[in-house]
């Protein structure tokens, strides 16, 4: 039986959230499995690259509308062009990523196509075409699975969830293009600017935290500068030891953290201070570097999904509660882990 | 009844629920929070600040509404010990198993009910089911624009229409202009919310209000499309710890790199 | 019997709950190892109404019960003992004795900017050469036919050097016999001329807070300002020490229930090669016996609360409530420094914090020999309450609010 897939693209300005291509990836699985084509859905003003890598990234099909009145992000006339778009094609299935907007547009569709939306969707089963999603609910203490009893199901894919297909750029596909036929002054809003994010993420909202420990000031290959007293010198090899840690936070968009160790040695300011006293954090990923792992900095990362420990010591307590240990210098393993990194989110 | 002026009427969708602290459990396919309190949904305390700000700054009133079992009124109560000047509560046993699509006809049918509103204000989302989609459904399904992810309100204007908001995206934020009347999600950067005063608490202790049913309302029992055929206790893995591998540090970082991408945390 | 709280009382717990934890807590720890009370606390409490929870709104206070202001102490120890200290000086020892002796006039002058925050108020009982002696103190009011002149020094007082007033009890009668007749009690303001404060340092506990003492030298107080009549200042004091020792009770409640909850927390944590230490039954049963002191703790102040409110005469069960939650709070803290193993014994961990400041509680307010010796004369029917000429207010819901 087969299974008409629906992915829609998420973008800002034609750069598209890298979510959307696991939805698009998830799509062309379940069309693998099922039967059908593979269809991901652009809409905006000036998309037609997007159209293109939606191909590179497993689309057989786009539905395009390109459009200046759907330059910017309003709900309305983009829920509009959905619903069309849904009316014309009739998908079994409509995936979204669940971004700000993803999950706004999801929404509203639901509510013209009178269906039900499937909310943060972290598995999916299809079984014989039955779909059942599986979602963290309670602030992840409990998991539920969800069916959906009316078409088009709809549902929105929590972040990282999903795998992201290897992007193919070989590949080309049909575009149809929608007809967009909003009337401008039927649309309630309009945007009168936009405005930067401002830089910095906070220990508290950080989904990826990089931590110095004592070790940041223990780099055997490094020559502080000779007019410095030995504490000077201390503090300006811990420096050294934080840029590489800044060095990584930078790529992955981390927030920097550190241990009470290296705070009190002045290494960083008390506001980084993750443990006991000072802040608990529960990032996604949390990276201990030259961090021992005694129990008062656990108190304050543990529960963390993944931690990685970089420590010189085989010995460190941290090993016992990292999902990684990498045994060795933090100062010679930071700088290729960080281009290694650099390289993979680039890509 | 025309108000005068700039005043705003708005209301505020609250919503209770288990204390963040509560441990859940599953007890026979039920959801259980033990003996831990109901509590205002704590991002709903933000729409609620931002109602009684708005109201203060350019006159106006305050109405909490909430859709919710019978009896269950501790949200209520708090919106009110803040400040808002009225509210209402919405039960009907017909509303078990409500899914979103069904919640917002509810609300959307209450808000008219209500009506000769400027604003409708929600949290950005719940902590138990945390979909964030009541806000843009309820709008949807009352016509009106929806403006989610709102941290500030640059200007309200009921007399006119109009509305400008900066909400956020992803990517950086947007500064909306948009007519009245419309929905509203706002978020924790608008600002901390106000503690209950004692004669707010006062006041809300004895407060009386409806409790509308579905029959009050006018509508039938909207169908739901989703169902949970099950929810279980998320498992605690147990740490598996795996040290990386590698003859030189590049290696041992590209194996890591790998690693963390087959964990789905990059 | 209802025991439950009521809706009102669970809100009002909630919200200091949440001021104390969101506002306070981040930085307490810091804040006592510094030392000295956190310029922006009395201000926010101010702010937020906290300092006359339980005076009538006439009197520009909140109109809340007597139950509310021992939730209030409860929830502000359970984030740091000097916050409850603060409470207990200035709303207890402060204006509820406005509230149970003070004329109208009284009230009207300093009651008002007192419960509206906007002054703040201490007590001045003890001296360097009397605490529990304090039927004995030197300080001395000598009357000179219009005003009374002040000379003397008291010392421990809680906000010595924040407060705008204080309630301070001296010896206005050199030959009276017994020598507690000859005391009165008066209202002064900490700015008068001969008046020297200074701060307590090097203290064991409650380092958060401020404590001090108050020389007076030839200090000039008018006579109405005089707290109940001439010779009335042991009675007064005691009445006082009715009010200053609920919210120390309640308060230490508190303190029970954060070394219960700090050593839960720490004993689910830590893991040896056998597991957590929560699965052992050493552990275990320090935890089970603070659990049941706070339960005990806890319905001993709210029954005292409840007494108040009902206008019922109470010296013997706040005396109770303080002796056994002082008690159980030092002992708790103990074990859950124990608990922590040599992190207990660090200022990683408050539970060192927790330790410090319960002892205090132990001496002042009437050190818990004092209670015992009180305790043992209601036992024994040595001690029958007489009615003192003026009873602190029972709550009445119409009238305070």
């Amino acid at each position: 039986m087969t299974k008409k897939m629906l992915a829609y693209i998420d973008h800002f300005h034609g750069k598209a959230q890298p979510s959307s291509w696991e939805g698009l990836g998830l799509a062309a699985e379940i069309s693998k499995d099922l039967g059908g084509e593979t269809v991901a859905l652009v809409l905006g003003d000036s998309v037609n690259e997007l159209a293109n890598i939606a191909f590179h990234y497993g689309a057989d099909q786009v539905l395009l509308a390109d459009n200046p009145i759907l330059k910017d992000f309003r709900p309305e006339p983009l829920a509009d062009m959905i619903v069309q778009a849904a009316r014309e094609y009739q998908p079994d299935l409509i995936i979204f990523p669940t971004t700000s907007r993803g999950r706004t547009l999801a929404g509203m569709v639901a509510v013209d196509l009178d269906s039900g939306v499937m909310v943060d969707v972290i598995a999916l089963d299809w079984a014989g075409g039955e779909i059942t999603a599986t979602r963290p609910i309670y602030g992840g203490k409990l998991l539920a699975k969800l069916t959906c009893s009316t078409t088009p199901q709809i549902i929105t894919l929590r972040t990282r969830a999903f795998d992201k297909p290897v992007p193919d750029p070989s590949r080309s596909g049909s575009v149809t293009t929608l007809d967009v036929g909003i009337d401008p002054a039927g649309v309630a809003t309009s945007i009168a600017s936009h405005e930067e994010k401002d830089g910095g993420v906070s220990l508290n909202d950080a989904s990826v935290i990089v931590s110095g420990g004592r070790g940041v000031a223990l780099n055997p290959a490094l020559e502080p500068p000779g007019d410095l007293d030995e504490e000077a010198a201390e503090i300006w090899k811990a420096e050294q030891g934080f840029a590489l840690v800044q060095g990584l936070a930078d790529v992955l968009g981390a927030a920097v953290g550190a241990s009470r160790a290296a705070v009190d040695a002045k290494y960083i300011e008390y506001d980084h201070q993750v443990g006991q006293t000072g802040k608990v954090v529960s990032p996604d990923l949390y990276f201990a570097c030259g961090v021992s792992g005694a129990i008062q900095h656990l108190a304050g990362m543990r529960s963390s999904k993944v931690i990685v420990a970089i420590n010189k010591d085989p010995d460190a307590p941290i090993f016992n509660f990292a999902r990684f240990g990498l045994v060795g210098d933090m100062h010679t393993i930071l700088p290729p882990l960080t281009e290694a990194l650099r390289e993979y989110l680039a890509g | 009844m025309r108000k005068e002026g700039n005043s705003v009427k708005i209301i505020v969708c609250v919503k209770q629920v288990p204390d963040t602290a509560a441990t859940m459990t599953v007890d026979n396919g039920a959801i259980s929070w033990g003996d831990a309190p109901l509590i205002i949904n704590p991002w709903d305390e933000f729409a609620v600040e931002a109602a009684l700000k708005l109201a203060t700054e350019q006159g106006g009133e305050v109405i909490a509404l909430c859709l919710g079992k019978e009896g269950e009124t501790e949200a209520i109560k708090h919106a009110l010990a803040m400040g808002a000047d009225s509210a209402v509560m919405v039960s009907d046993p017909a509303l078990k198993g409500a899914d979103n699509v069904a919640a917002s006809k509810v609300l959307a049918a209450a808000i008219q009910k209500i009506g000769d509103t400027d604003l409708v204000l929600f949290g950005q989302q719940s902590v138990d089911t945390d979909t964030g989609l009541l806000p843009v459904q309820t709008a949807r399904l009352l016509k009106w624009p929806s403006l989610t992810l709102v941290s500030k309100f640059e200007s309200v204007n009921p007399e006119d229409g109009k509305i400008r908001v900066l909400r956020s995206m992803e990517e950086a934020g947007q500064v909306v202009d948009s007519a009245l009347p419309a929905v509203v999600s706002v978020t924790k950067d608008y600002g901390d919310p106000r503690y209950p005063s004692f004669m707010g608490i006062r006041k809300a202790s004895k407060a009386e209000f409806p409790t509308w049913s579905l029959a009050d309302l006018g509508i039938d029992t909207p169908a739901s499309s989703i169902s949970w055929p099950d929810v279980a206790e998320t498992v605690q893995k147990e740490i598996v710890t795996e040290i990386i591998e590698g003859e030189t540090p590049d290696q041992k970082a590209k194996s890591l790199v790998e690693k963390l991408i087959a964990e789905k945390v990059l | 019997m209802d025991f439950g709280l009521s809706e009102e009382h669970q809100m009002v717990q909630r919200m200091v709950r949440d001021f104390a934890a969101k506002e306070v807590f981040p930085t307490i720890q810091e804040q006592d190892r510094v030392g000295g009370m956190a310029p922006f606390i009395i201000p926010r409490m101010a702010e937020l109404g906290i300092l006359g929870i339980t005076i009538p709104v006439k009197f520009g206070g909140q109109g809340m019960d007597y139950i509310s202001l021992g939730l209030v102490c409860e929830e502000l120890e359970f984030i740091d003992t000097s916050l409850r200290v603060a409470i207990s000086v200035h709303n207890g020892l402060t204006c509820l004795t406005l509230l149970q002796w003070g004329t109208e006039e009284q009230k009207e002058r300093y009651l008002v900017p007192l419960a509206k925050g906007e002054k703040i108020g201490c007590g001045a009982f003890t001296e360097p050469g009397a605490g529990s002696d304090f039927a004995h103190i030197r300080s001395s009011g000598k009357n000179d036919g219009q005003d009374y002149i002040l000379n003397g020094e008291k010392m421990w007082i809680s906000l010595a050097t924040i407060a705008d007033f204080a309630v301070v009890t001296v010896r206005t009668d050199q030959k009276s016999d017994p020598a507690y007749q000859g005391l009165s009690t008066f209202m002064v303001d900490l700015n008068s001329p001969g008046i020297t404060r200074g701060d307590i340092h090097g203290k064991l506990g409650v380092r958060a807070g401020s404590t001090g003492w108050i020389n007076f030298q030839n200090v000039r107080v008018p006579s109405k300002n005089l707290i109940g009549e001439e010779g009335e200042g042991f009675k007064v004091t005691m009445s006082a020490f009715d009010s200053g020792r609920y919210t120390v009770a309640a308060g230490a409640t508190g303190l029970i229930r954060a070394s219960l909850q700090a050593s839960t927390s720490y004993a689910e944590e830590r893991t040896i090669s056998s597991g957590k230490i929560s699965d052992f039954q050493l552990i275990q049963v320090k935890i089970a016996r603070m659990a049941l002191d706070y339960q005990a703790a806890r319905l001993l102040y709210l029954n005292a609360g409840w007494l108040k409110n009902e206008g019922i005469r109470n010296t013997r069960e706040t005396s109770s409530a303080k002796w056994y939650a002082t008690e159980a709070s030092f002992r708790a803290a103990s074990e859950a420094v124990q608990i922590h193993g040599a992190y207990g014994f660090s200022d990683e961990y408050p539970v060192e914090r927790f330790m410090r400041n319960a002892k205090g509680a132990m001496i002042y307010e009437g050190s818990n020999e004092i209670q015992s010796l009180i305790q043992a004369d209601y036992a024994l029917d040595k001690r029958r309450d007489k009615k003192i000429r003026r009873e602190l207010p029972p709550y009445d819901h119409q009238t305070w609010t």
